[in-house]
C-alpha cells in the first residue's frame, strides 16, 4: 500500500470551511423559509448573514488561491472517461471494478465530479451569491427617500435562492453518499481530512490518463515551486 | 509564513465580524436619552392665575368666565372657533366625492351613529356653551369654553345633557383661578368616552391613561416620562395636530412619531429598512385595550327590550355592558391583537344620503392603500362592526333620534320606537325617509396610536414572519420571507430531494447486498 499526497492544506482548510458554512446557511436559511424553527426567526436571519458574508470571504480567498495556483484548470469539464466514470457508478461498482480513474494531486476530480464542480461553482454558489445578496440589499422603491435598486418586489429573488438552496441540499445528500464510493468506504474522507489517500496498487485496466496535459504540468510546476 | 499570515488574515476579519455582529448593546440611542430629558421636564407655569382680580370675582355665567379670559388672552376665543374642536368639521378631499364639509357636526359612525338631532347630549363634548338650539351659537366667542381644556384644578365637568354648559356643581372661580397647559385629565374626559363610555371607540384612549403604568404606555406614564397629549399633539393659535380618520379622509396634519424620532430610529438595518412598508405603531403598539376593554360589536337591532315596560341593562361577569335598552347588544375585547392593513392616510367615508349595496357589508370609513403604492405602510387598526339602521327602501343609512328631552318627541332612548325615532331623525337631516327601515352590517376603521409598549415588548420578528397564523397573514400583495412560499418551488426541492435519498438508498443498498454476496461465493 502506498501513500499519494491529494489535497494541499488550504484546499482541505477550504472544503472543510466551505462544508460547514453552507452546513449552516442552509440550516438558518430553511429556517428563514419557515421550513422549521430552531435557532428564532431574529436569530436566523443574523447568524444567515453572518455566514454569508463568511462565505464570501471564503470564496474570495478560493477564488485566489486556484488562479494564483493554476488549479482552477482541474474543474475544465472534459469528455474523455466520462462515459467510463458513469458506467463505473452504474456497474463497476457492483463487480468491485477499479476506478476508471486515477485520482492523483494532478486529477482530484474524476471526469463528472468535475462537470458537477463546475456546474457548482460557476453557477450554482454564484447564484446563490448574487440573488442572496440581492435579497440583503434590497430596498422597497421609495420616492426620493434610500437608494433603491427598484425592483417591485423579493419574490423573483426569493424564489431563485431557495430554488438554489434545494438543489444545495440535494447535493449535499449526493455527496454524502459518494464518499463512500472511493477505494474504501473511508479512504475518500480521510483523504480530505489528512491530504493522503492509501492507494492499493492498482492492476488491472486503469484507464490512466495518457500523457500528461499542459494543465497537469503547470500544476505540476506550481506543486514543485510551492514545496 | 505566508500561509500563517492568510490563516491569520481569514480568522481576524472572521472574529471581527462575528464579533461586531454579536456586539449589540441594547441602552437607548443619543436621541433618545435627549428625547427623555427634553420631555420629562416640565414647563413652569410663567403667571399665577389666583392672583388676578379678574378671575377672583363670583362668575354667575360660564360665558362671563370666557369674557374674563378674553380680557388679556385677546384674539384666542376666535383662534378656538376656527379650530376643529369647534367647527367639528373640516374642508376635506375625499376620493370619488370631492371636496366636502365633513366632521362630527354631519357624518356618521357606527356606534352612537350620529349627533343630528341629539345635540342636546353629544355637545356635552364640544368645546361651547349652549350649541343646541342656538342659531347665533357658532358666532358668538363668548360661548367658547375655556375651561373644558384649561382648567388644571380637575374640578370643572359639563353637565350631562348640558348642550356643553358646565356641571351645576362646577365652582366656576375656583376653576378659573387655576387654569394653566392642558393636561391629560382634558383631553381625556372627552376622548376617552367617545361612543358613550370608557374606551367604547378606540381602543387605546381610555381612562387608564390618565395615570397610566410604564407597560401601558410608554410616553404617557406616569412613573416615566409622564408626556401629555400637547406634548405630541401640539398646537399653534389653537389648530391642533392631529385628527382621526373616522371624521377626516386627507394626509395632513397628522401627527407622527418620525417627527421626534426620526425616520429611522433603530441601530438595526434590518429594523429600519421595516420602516419604508411599516408604520411604527404596527411593532410597537402589539396590543390595545390593555387595561380595559373596548368594544368590538353593537348591534342596534337589540335596541328597544323592555322588561314590564321599562329599560333595562344587562352586565356580564366583569361588570361590561353586554346589552342596554336603549343601546343593543355588544360585543366587548380587551388585550387586543389589532387588524393590520395597508394605509396611505387617506380614507373614504359613507356620507349622509350616499347610497349603498346592504347584501355586503358597508365601510362607514375605508382606509386607502396598497403595497404597489409608495405612500403606504402597514398600519395596525381597530375593526368596530355594528348593525345599524337603514332606509331599506331608499338603501341609505339613517340619522336616528336617539336623545329624547321629553316623552313623545321621537327620540328612542325615550320611546323606544324606531319608526319614530327614524322620522325624526332624518327630518333634522332634511333627507327623506321611506317609512321602511331595517338593519345592516357596517364597519369601521380606527388607527391604533397610542399605547406604545417599551421596546422590549415590540412585536418579534417571528410573529410576523411565520408560515401559519401570522400577524400579518391577511395582508397581501407581496412576499414576505418566513411566509411566503412558491408551491411549485416547494414541490420540486422536496420531490428532488426525495429522489435523491431514494437514489442513494437503492445504490447503497444494492453495493451492500452485492458485497454481501460477494464475500459469501468467496
Ligand atoms: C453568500 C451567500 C448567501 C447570501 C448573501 C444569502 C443571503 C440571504 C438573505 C439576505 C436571505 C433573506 C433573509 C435575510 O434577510 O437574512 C436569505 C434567505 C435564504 N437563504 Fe441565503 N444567502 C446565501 C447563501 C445561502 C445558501 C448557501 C443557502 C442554502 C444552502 C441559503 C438558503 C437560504 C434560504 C432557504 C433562504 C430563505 C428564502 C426564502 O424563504 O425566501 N442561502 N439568504
Amino acid at each position: 500500500m502506498r501513500k499519494e499526497y491529494i489535497y494541499h492544506r488550504f484546499e482541505r482548510f477550504w472544503h472543510w470551511m466551505q462544508a460547514a458554512v453552507i452546513i449552516f446557511l442552509g440550516v438558518t436559511g430553511f429556517e428563514i423559509h419557515g421550513s422549521f424553527t430552531f435557532f428564532g426567526y431574529e436569530q436566523a436571519v443574523e447568524y444567515h448573514d453572518i455566514a454569508a458574508w463568511s462565505f464570501i470571504m471564503l470564496i474570495v480567498l478560493a477564488i485566489f488561491w486556484h488562479i494564483t495556483k493554476g488549479e482552477w484548470r482541474q474543474y475544465l469539464p472534459t469528455w474523455k472517461n466520462l462515459k467510463a466514470q458513469a458506467n463505473y457508478y452504474i456497474f463497476g461498482i457492483f463487480r468491485n471494478a477499479p476506478h476508471p480513474t486515477k485520482k492523483t494531486v494532478l486529477t482530484k476530480l474524476n471526469p463528472l465530479q468535475k462537470l458537477v464542480y463546475a456546474g457548482l461553482k460557476v453557477l450554482l454558489i454564484p447564484t446563490m451569491v448574487l440573488t442572496g445578496l440581492v435579497y440583503m440589499f434590497y430596498r422597497y422603491p421609495q420616492q426620493n427617500e434610500v437608494l433603491s435598486l427598484n425592483i417591485s418586489g423579493l419574490q423573483t429573488v426569493a424564489l431563485l435562492h431557495t430554488l438554489g438552496a434545494f438543489l444545495l441540499v440535494s447535493f449535499f445528500v449526493a455527496h454524502l453518499y459518494l464518499i463512500t464510493t472511493g477505494h474504501t468506504v473511508t479512504s475518500n474522507l480521510r483523504a480530505m481530512i489528512t491530504g493522503y489517500e492509501d492507494l492499493h496498487d492498482e492492476t488491472t485496466n486503469v484507464a490512466r490518463e495518457s500523457a500528461p496535459t499542459a494543465s497537469d504540468k503547470i500544476a505540476a510546476e506550481t506543486k514543485e515551486v510551492t514545496q | 509564513m505566508k500561509r500563517i499570515a492568510l490563516a491569520l488574515l481569514v480568522l481576524g476579519t472572521f472574529s471581527a465580524l462575528v464579533l461586531t455582529a454579536l456586539n449589540k448593546n441594547s441602552s437607548d440611542t443619543p436621541p433618545l436619552t435627549k428625547l427623555k430629558e427634553q420631555y420629562a421636564t416640565k414647563p413652569k407655569p410663567s403667571v399665577d392665575h389666583s392672583l388676578f382680580p379678574e378671575l377672583k370675582k363670583k362668575f354667575k355665567r360660564p360665558h362671563d368666565v370666557t369674557a374674563a379670559c378674553i380680557s388679556c388672552h385677546n384674539g384666542r376665543a376666535e383662534e378656538v372657533m376656527h379650530s376643529s374642536h369647534w367647527q367639528w368639521e373640516r374642508t376635506e378631499y375625499i376620493a370619488g366625492k370631492g371636496i366636502r364639509n365633513v366632521g362630527k357636526r354631519n357624518i356618521l359612525n357606527n356606534f352612537c351613529i350620529g349627533v343630528q338631532s341629539n345635540e342636546q347630549s353629544c355637545t356635552r363634548c364640544h368645546v361651547g356653551y349652549g350649541y343646541a338650539n342656538n342659531k347665533a351659537y357658532f358666532a358668538d366667542s363668548l360661548d367658547v369654553d375655556c375651561l373644558a381644556c384649561h382648567d388644571n384644578s380637575g374640578t370643572y365637568a359639563k353637565m350631562n345633557e348640558g348642550a356643553g354648559m358646565p356641571d351645576a356643581s362646577v365652582n366656576l372661580s375656583y376653576a378659573a383661578q387655576h387654569v394653566g397647559i392642558p393636561t391629560r385629565a382634558n383631553c381625556g374626559a372627552c376622548h376617552f368616552f367617545g361612543g358613550g363610555g370608557n374606551n367604547v371607540k378606540h381602543g387605546d384612549l381610555e381612562e387608564a391613561i390618565f395615570d397610566p403604568a410604564r407597560d401601558i404606555d410608554v410616553h404617557m406614564a406616569t412613573d416615566g416620562v409622564n408626556m401629555q397629549c400637547v406634548d405630541c399633539h401640539t398646537a399653534k393659535n389653537h389648530q391642533m395636530l392631529g385628527k382621526m380618520y373616522s371624521v377626516s379622509s386627507m394626509n395632513r396634519n397628522r401627527v407622527q412619531c418620525e417627527s421626534c424620532h426620526g425616520p429611522m430610529p433603530h441601530k438595526d438595518d434590518v429594523l429600519n429598512n421595516h420602516t419604508l412598508k411599516i408604520a411604527c405603531q404596527t411593532c410597537h403598539i402589539p396590543e390595545y385595550a390593555k387595561v380595559n376593554p373596548t368594544k368590538l360589536f353593537w348591534d342596534w337591532s337589540k335596541a328597544g327590550r323592555l322588561k314590564n315596560g321599562r329599560p333595562y341593562e344587562l352586565k356580564d361577569s366583569n361588570g361590561t355592558d353586554v346589552y342596554m335598552s336603549i343601546k343593543g347588544s355588544f360585543k366587548w375585547g380587551k388585550d387586543l391583537k389589532p387588524n393590520y392593513l395597508w394605509f396611505n392616510g387617506t380614507a373614504t367615508h359613507y356620507l349622509l344620503g350616499d347610497k349603498f349595496d346592504p347584501s355586503k357589508p358597508l365601510d362607514i370609513n375605508r382606509l386607502m392603500g396598497s403595497y404597489d403604492d409608495p405612500d403606504s405602510k402597514i398600519y395596525p387598526v381597530k375593526v368596530h362592526t355594528a348593525e345599524q339602521i337603514y332606509d331599506t327602501k331608499n338603501d341609505y343609512l339613517i340619522q336616528p333620534k336617539l336623545y329624547s328631552a321629553k316623552k313623545g318627541d321621537g327620540g328612542f332612548w325615550g320611546d323606544f320606537n324606531w319608526q319614530t325615532s327614524a322620522t325624526a331623525g332624518m327630518r333634522a337631516v332634511g333627507l327623506p325617509y321611506s317609512g321602511h327601515y331595517g338593519f345592516t352590517e357596517t364597519k369601521m376603521y380606527w388607527p391604533i396610536n397610542h399605547m406604545v409598549a417599551p421596546k422590549e415588548k415590540a412585536v418579534g420578528c417571528g410573529e410576523c414572519h411565520t408560515r401559519s397564523d401570522g400577524r400579518l397573514a391577511d395582508v397581501g400583495g407581496f412576499y414576505m420571507p418566513g411566509r411566503d412560499y412558491n408551491p411549485w418551488v416547494e414541490r420540486f426541492g422536496f420531490g428532488l430531494m426525495a429522489l435523491t435519498l431514494a437514489g442513494v438508498f437503492m445504490h447503497g443498498g444494492a453495493r451492500i447486498v452485492v458485497n454481501r454476496k460477494r464475500k459469501r461465493s468467496r
